[in-house]
């Protein structure tokens, strides 16, 4: 029970560039149990990319090496493309940025959910719908049965992403990646967003990796943080002691913030010289 | 005196109406945001004040002068728009030197070597940029030259659509922090549309809260800062990102 569902020794990630390869992501390492963790920085840092060399996404010439890259025992690395595809979706899936261009345009959404369920489970048509429209009612969809019958283009933004987050958890996967799930979306519509991930993860016992830039936003929503920059981890606290950052980037970051109570005549600039994020 | 005036303001795209019936006065040199979420016709605004949307009714008078449809080089001298992202706004086969020039030469102002160099300093790049192109470089950069460019033909006016949206936090402070001191010592009348209120009580001293196409509360930041705002709508706004 208490063997964690990831585990990640010295992960790095490179990329060829004009004088030898370039690492991006520079030797990580953290595990994940069934808990929310959050992983925070700017652009350049190497978050993206930590996620996505969970799901064996980095293309060629990106080349991903690591001492250890387990989940639940598998090792990533080690898994032909046709093992990690019943990895993929089945057991770890990923939210990523956009709906827009995220969601096939020309597949209606209750086709596109039922898919990502049809894949890796031979069911009943009749159960393949139940299950379609329980999910979308799950995501706080009021309608399901019109809207499963709608297009991409015909829902908004929030819509989408919850459409796209259904489709992502109904095969019930056991490690959830959101990639900056609600960047796309408007403030009022992201909180909802995440609430629907958060309570779905909760519920079904997940782990949930949420990538994030907002710092406010992952300390609100996970229960650990990982502050990344320029390839490196350079701060791992609880999200409640956020405020209580001892690393010089993250009490940056936090400083170059405004809010919403603003009285700062000028805002705090991070040194570049120190950390060149890019 | 008033350095924009919108009255009755109707915008149309075709025929479709985006904004109905706004009342806006903002004062010469204040810093005035608009806020709502997307699709709420404040985007829309600006761009019928630039003279990027002609199909309008009402009226929109800058400086005190009633603005005409369509485009008009007057009022070019006295308003001047920032765009959301500093990818897409600035020409990728021009120059530094040759966008900033391009203002100039169309208003046919001379001495555009030194205007060019004096502006890029205000805005705190060097001048070794002058003669780059966009893709070389970073992304407050470039904000950097968009609000320079902006800021070439001297206008009273900025209208900022979501300056800093497209930007890291660090780099956020950057841009809030020219866009604060270039007001102050210019003398700039600020029209900013953002989402972000942390932003607004940061830069502004007053906000509208706009929502499907209609102005539903005028407010001091004062009251923002406070979380003392009246409709229900802009209660909403504030407790979702009070809640983050």
């Amino acid at each position: 029970m208490n063997a964690p569902l990831l585990a990640i020794e010295n992960l790095r990630v490179s990329f060829p560039a004009h004088a030898g390869r370039v690492d991006v992501v520079k030797g990580i390492s953290f595990t994940l149990g069934r808990e929310r963790l959050g992983i925070v920085g700017e652009s350049g840092s190497g978050k993206s990319m930590t996620g996505r060399s969970i799901l064996k996404l980095i293309r060629k010439p990106g080349r991903v090496t690591a001492d250890r890259l387990a989940f639940e025992g598998i090792d990533i690395l080690g898994q032909s493309e046709r093992q990690m595809r019943a990895i993929r979706g089945a057991r770890i899936s990923m939210v990523m940025q956009d709906p827009k261009f995220s969601l096939n345009p020309v597949m209606s959404v209750g086709e596109q959910i039922a898919e990502a369920l049809v894949t890796h489970k031979k069911l009943a048509r009749r159960d393949v719908r139940q299950r379609v429209l329980d999910m979308l009612e799950a995501v706080r969809i009021n309608d399901p049965e019109r809207v499963e019958k709608l297009y991409p283009h015909e829902v908004s933004g929030g819509m989408g992403q919850r459409i796209m987050i259904a489709m992502m958890l109904i095969p019930e996967p056991e490690l959830l990646i959101a990639d900056e799930p609600t960047s796309a979306l408007d403030v009022s519509v992201q909180a909802q967003v995440l609430d629907i991930i958060d309570e779905l993860v909760r519920n079904k016992g997940m782990g949930l990796l949420l990538i994030s830039h907002d710092l406010n936003l992952v300390s609100r929503y996970c229960d650990r943080i990982l502050v990344m920059n320029a390839g490196r981890v350079v701060e791992e606290c609880a999200a409640g002691q956020l405020d209580r950052a001892r690393h010089p980037y993250t009490q940056g970051l936090l400083a170059a913030m405004p809010t919403i109570d603003e009285s700062r005549d000028e805002l705090p600039v991070l040194d570049r010289t120190r950390w060149a994020g890019t | 005196m008033s350095a924009l005036v919108l009255e009755n303001l109707d915008i149309a795209y075709g025929d479709t109406k985006v904004v109905h019936g706004v009342n806006l006065a903002i004062a010469e040199g204040e810093s005035f945001a608009l806020v709502g979420e997307s699709g709420s016709g404040k985007s829309t605004i600006l761009r019928a004040i630039a003279g990027l949307a002609p199909d309008w009714s009402g009226a929109i008078g800058v400086m005190n002068t009633p603005r005409s449809h369509g485009m008009d080089r007057a009022v070019s001298r006295q308003v001047q728009m920032v765009f959301q992202d500093p990818y897409g706004s600035l020409h990728p086969r021009k120059t530094i030197d040759a966008a900033l020039s391009e203002p100039l030469a169309i208003h046919g102002i001379s001495n555009r070597g030194a205007r060019v160099e004096a502006m890029l300093n205000a805005v705190g790049l060097d001048r070794r940029f002058r003669f780059r192109f966009p893709h070389q470089l970073s992304g407050g950069q470039r904000q950097r030259v968009a609000i320079a460019r902006a800021l070439m033909l001297e206008p009273k006016i900025l209208l900022l659509d979501e300056p800093t949206s497209a930007l890291d936090v660090s780099v956020q402070a950057e841009i809030l922090n020219l866009l604060k001191r270039l007001r102050r010592e210019q003398g700039l009348t600020y029209l900013l549309v953002t989402h972000n209120l942390p932003v607004v009580s940061f830069l502004c001293d007053r906000l509208a809260v706009m929502r499907h196409g209609r102005i539903v509360e005028i407010a001091d930041v004062i009251a923002l800062k406070a979380g003392r705002l009246a409709e229900p709508y802009s209660r909403e706004l504030l407790a979702a990102t009070a809640g983050q």
